[in-house]
């Protein structure tokens, strides 16, 4: 079990890393969400010992380790770049940590032919990385770190360079891979689409801070604050400040909406209301949907589907619309929300809980 | 603004090509239309920036001719073809203010300076970056500074064609959305010729009026977003646009039913196959149903995204993708069955129509 | 950044330090010795607090041999630094000849400071040099021996031979690390040759060019070999620079008190001189 113990990381007067504490068990695939420069990358270096925090402490199966060296530590790491001994062949690249660590050859080629196997390598083992393709080195990278049977495995955006579709596709492996491995596992994106797709559990970064952790689809579906459910959403989440009135969501540019029964507990007053695209549409997704009025900015087709840009009194939004809607800038349009999946949020971004009707 | 003559392009980068495999780029002969937005979408290696750098003029291609609006452009300069791109990583020049930036390419063709300032302060408040004109370009993010190489891209309005190779690759998701409804916006407005090159399907098919999908040197497809999603003409279409991809399944056909194993499904028309062709039917995520009814299928893994789950199954020994909305129910004994309308026949790979 | 703490960097860095100790510090330590002292050999030293360093300060020897070097120093870098810039763009960038023109460019460095002197004085000789000779047979008198502007020639035409190299091979560093992505965006923005160097060029090579500027500034100021090879300091004192005028009041005249004196002003005005260009030269990095 890897545990940050109120870790922090402070440069210059400047968080880096708030103080975090964060726990993660052995044989768990976890995956930090966020933007560039929200910390990723950071908060994986106090991991791994390549950064000392500031204050606070690193724990590894219940030893201190803050400070000690990343050398002394059984840690892999896989990044953006293809990182590979240009000079080696692929089947030397995976043995080079086990020839490190003096393992003997029939071992070495136990493993190295295993993960190759794993990994789609095996006809490529005696090519050299340059004569390989993007996603083939990647792979290459990603089977030394996993022969190094390292206790954390720390991935650094490691398919953002590749192919959308070969991305679609190492994704779609990566789990198996994790799930034969007893290692911790994080994974840094900036993408919640790929958070979703490896599943496992999520830590929302803004800002140095981690804003939420948990099983990744509880956080994209419970995210507990404003912060969380905007990383956490791809395309944009809309959201709306409306001031609460008895049974009526007010919103001075667009007139009033009524409030659904999972929300008719909160108190009345100011509201951050917030959803995602796919839960506005051209008709009503139930007989009584609100009927709302919004500007329309550009159609986006995509496939079956169309991505609508609004403009709803002063707001942007986006509709995920099935069918294609090819409709011109500027029309006025009557748009339909699935209010049952609205999410509120207090003035200082905390979710407020919702009354589920069973 | 121009239309875009490909006429019998061929390209290769070694000096004898004596085999097709030697092309980097195989016989493209199209017209593009003057004020149309293009998106070149494939996998690396597939020849779209080979085909980017020929308009551009960047690169001379080995045979055919290149013409915009009619005239022949094929020996002229980059230059002179009077044309705009955006790179994958932006290109700034350092030492100058953000307006100096924007003002660059006007000022090189000597545009009276009241026009320059004019340009410049609408592209800054069209990239969102008017508070920022007097800052020097070198202290900015990443996405900033694409915005300013997108501004530069677009600030003259005399192009002949706007080429992007790659833009968005450096941007984070969130701002993907903003400068991409951005860049459609301007094009809807403007009307400039847009050529777009990427592997992403979601940034080709949202930004483009036609896509052209380029597999292995070749065009495999030219077509609405929707033609691509609907009507892939090729399996490898069918497999790079769309994710998961659409779903290609052996079969044998006899008459308007195709028998995948034991199960037989039924079209809504009967292809117009020759002995001996390799059948398969390709049929997307999205268009089948999973529920009680229907044919058996084992499932082996279900991931739930967020707006709706994909579920990983087994049919007739063939692993099959299929997509199941929020909220939807998935027995354990699941069953599936196909829109007939959404089916669609490769013979060889490439789609047949109906008997005529 | 701050790194994980790690007593192997202590060990790694230890020799370092003691060779520096030995190679820089005891030195300076024994010339500030001498530069309070006055001795006449066989061990007997006096006190002479700041004496040397009043009378150094008054000498017109030592003013005379200082601008000597300022001009010196001005000329040569006015010269390399451009020079340097205008071959570098012209190098080949792909292709068989980028090594053949790396490898011409580093031969004038590989050869030692001594041996560059002596061929240059050979060189040079109106009787058997090639040069000389040949200028004398198109009618320019010609001699640096007799003629202090035709020494004064010839040492920084040695100079720039032996140096722009130096110049040379750090801008065209700089310049092959600029993307061609540069180059296509600004053919496309229509800029000439000139925005290109002006607006691309010249601020990727900025950096080195700093490097270039100082390293050539210090070493220009320090010459020492090359001219007390060619020309001796001659005729008269005309190419008497400081190091040579000190080495001639040290071991010529053996006055160790003032000489040592003199090191120490020497050596802080390269300190200042250094600092000055550093901090000019980046100054506008700073703002923005």
């Amino acid at each position: 079990m890897l545990e940050l113990r109120n870790a922090a990381k402070l440069v210059g007067g400047d968080y880096h890393i708030h103080p975090t504490s964060l726990s993660l068990s052995r044989g768990s695939l976890n995956v930090l969400l966020g933007p560039t420069l929200s910390g990723k990358t950071s908060l994986m270096r106090l991991m791994a010992g390549l950064d000392r925090p500031t204050s606070g402490s690193v724990v590894f199966d219940g030893v201190d380790v803050t400070g000690m060296p990343v050398q002394k530590r059984n840690v892999a790491m896989v990044y953006q770049q293809f990182i590979n001994y240009s000079a080696f062949t692929v089947y030397e690249n995976i043995a080079s940590p086990m020839r490190i660590a003096g393992k003997d050859s029939a071992t070495i080629d136990r493993e190295v032919r295993k993960a190759a196997e794993l990994m789609r390598l095996t006809p490529y083992l005696d090519r050299t990385p340059l004569n390989l393709s993007g996603g083939q080195q990647q792979r290459t990278a990603l089977a030394r770190a996993l022969v190094k049977n390292a206790s954390l495995v720390l991935m650094d955006e490691p398919l953002a360079n590749l192919d959308y579709k070969l991305r679609e596709e190492l994704r779609a492996e990566l789990p198996k891979i994790f799930a034969l491995s007893g290692a911790i596992f994080v994974y840094a994106t900036t993408e919640p689409h790929e958070a979703l797709l490896l599943g496992g559990n999520t830590a929302t970064l803004r800002e140095g801070r981690i804003t939420q952790f948990g099983p990744t689809i509880e956080v994209y579906r419970k995210p507990g604050d404003l912060a969380t459910a905007k990383t956490f959403a791809d395309p944009p989440l809309n959201s709306l400040g409306v001031i609460k009135a008895n049974g009526t969501f007010r919103h001075s540019g667009s007139g009033d909406m009524p409030v659904p029964a999972h929300l008719a507990h909160i108190a009345d007053g100011p509201v951050t209301i917030a959803f995602h695209p796919h839960h506005l549409a051209l008709a009503p997704q139930t007989p009584n949907a609100p009927r709302l009025r919004a500007r329309i900015q550009i159609a986006e087709i995509t496939g079956s589907e169309s991505f609508v840009h609004l403009d709803f009194g002063g707001a942007r939004w986006i509709m995920l619309a099935p069918g294609i809607h090819d409709i011109d800038p500027d029309t006025q349009v009557d748009i339909f929300l699935d209010s049952r999946h609205l999410m509120a949020f207090r003035e200082d971004g905390a979710a407020i809980s919702t009354q589920m009707a069973a | 603004m121009a239309r875009i003559t490909l006429d019998h392009i061929r390209h290769a980068y070694g000096p004898n090509p004596s085999s097709e495999k030697d092309y980097a780029l195989r016989e493209v002969d199209h017209e593009w239309e003057d004020g149309g937005a293009y998106a070149l979408l494939g996998p690396s290696g597939c020849g779209k920036t080979t085909l980017l750098n020929i308009i551009s003029g960047l690169l001379h291609p080995s045979h055919g001719r290149i013409l915009f609006g009619g005239k022949d452009v094929t020996d002229l300069s980059t230059q002179e073809r009077n044309i705009a791109q955006v790179f994958q990583f932006p290109v700034i020049y350092d030492t100058m203010t953000v307006y100096d930036n924007l003002a660059f390419p006007l000022r090189n063709r000597n545009v009276p300076e009241a026009e320059v300032d004019r340009r410049v302060r609408d592209m800054l408040e069209i990239i969102d970056l008017a508070d920022w004109s007097n800052r020097k370009a070198q202290r900015l993010t990443a996405d900033q500074k694409q915005k300013i190489s997108l501004g530069r891209g677009l600030v003259r309005n005399d192009v002949n064609a706007i080429l992007f190779d790659e833009p968005l690759t450096v941007i984070d998701p969130h701002m993907k959305w903003v400068l991409r409804s951005q860049l459609k916006r301007l094009h809807k407005q403007f009307g400039f010729t847009m050529v777009y090159v990427t592997h992403d399907q979601t940034e080709a098919l949202t930004f483009a009026d036609k896509v052209v999908v380029m597999f292995e040197g070749e065009i495999v497809q030219i077509g609405t977003p929707a033609e691509l999603f609907e009507r892939p003409r090729h399996t490898f279409v069918g497999y790079f646009i769309g994710s998961p991809g659409m779903n290609v399944l052996p079969a044998r056909l006899e008459g308007s039913n195709a028998h995948v194993g034991a199960q037989a499904v039924a079209l809504d028309h009967a292809p117009d196959v020759k002995a001996g062709d390799r059948i398969e039917i390709g049929i997307r995520p999205e268009f089948i149903r999973i529920g009680r009814e229907g044919m058996p299928v084992r499932i082996s893994r279900v991931e739930d995204i967020g707006r709706h789950r994909i579920v990983r199954a087994e049919f007739e020994g063939q692993p099959i993708a299929i997509v199941s909305a929020e909220g939807e129910d998935i027995p354990a004994e699941a069953r599936i069955s196909f829109d007939p309308s959404a089916v669609n026949i490769y013979a060889n790979s490439w789609r047949i129509g109906a008997k005529v | 950044m701050e790194k994980t703490w790690n007593n192997k960097a202590w060990f790694l860095v230890t020799p370092v330090l003691l060779l520096v100790a030995f190679s820089a510090v005891i030195p300076l330590m024994t010339v500030v010795n001498y530069s309070v002292q006055d001795t006449f050999g066989n061990n007997e030293f006096f006190w002479a607090g700041t004496d040397w360093f009043v009378q150094m300060l008054h000498s017109s020897r030592f003013w005379d041999a200082l601008v000597r070097n300022l001009i010196f120093s001005f000329v040569i870098l006015l010269i390399e630094i451009p020079l340097g810039i205008f071959i570098a763009l012209n190098m080949p960038k792909h292709g068989i000849g980028v090594p053949v023109c790396l490898v011409l460019m580093a031969l004038p460095l590989l050869i030692p400071w001594n041996v560059v002197g002596t061929i240059w004085q050979v060189f040079g000789r109106v009787d058997i040099g090639l040069l000389g000779h040949a200028l004398e047979a198109i009618g320019i008198d010609y001699n640096y021996v007799r003629n202090p502007s035709d020494a004064w020639a010839t040492v920084i035409l040695m100079d720039v031979w032996h140096w722009t190299s130096l110049v040379v091979l750090l801008c065209y560093a700089g310049l092959v690390s600029i993307p061609d992505a540069y180059y296509q965006a600004a053919k496309i923005d229509g800029a000439s040759r000139w925005a290109v160097f002006r607006y691309i060029q010249l601020p990727k090579m900025k950096r080195v060019l700093l490097i270039a500027v100082l390293l050539r500034f210090m070493d220009s100021f320090m010459i020492y070999t090359e001219p007390f090879v060619v020309t001796g300091g001659g005729p008269g004192n005309s190419t008497t620079f400081l190091s040579i005028d000190l080495v001639k009041m040290a071991i010529g005249q053996f006055d160790l008190g003032p000489a040592a004196a003199m090191s120490i002003i020497y050596f802080l005005i390269i300190l200042l001189m250094s600092w000055v260009f550093y901090t000019v030269m980046t100054s506008s990095d700073a703002d923005a």
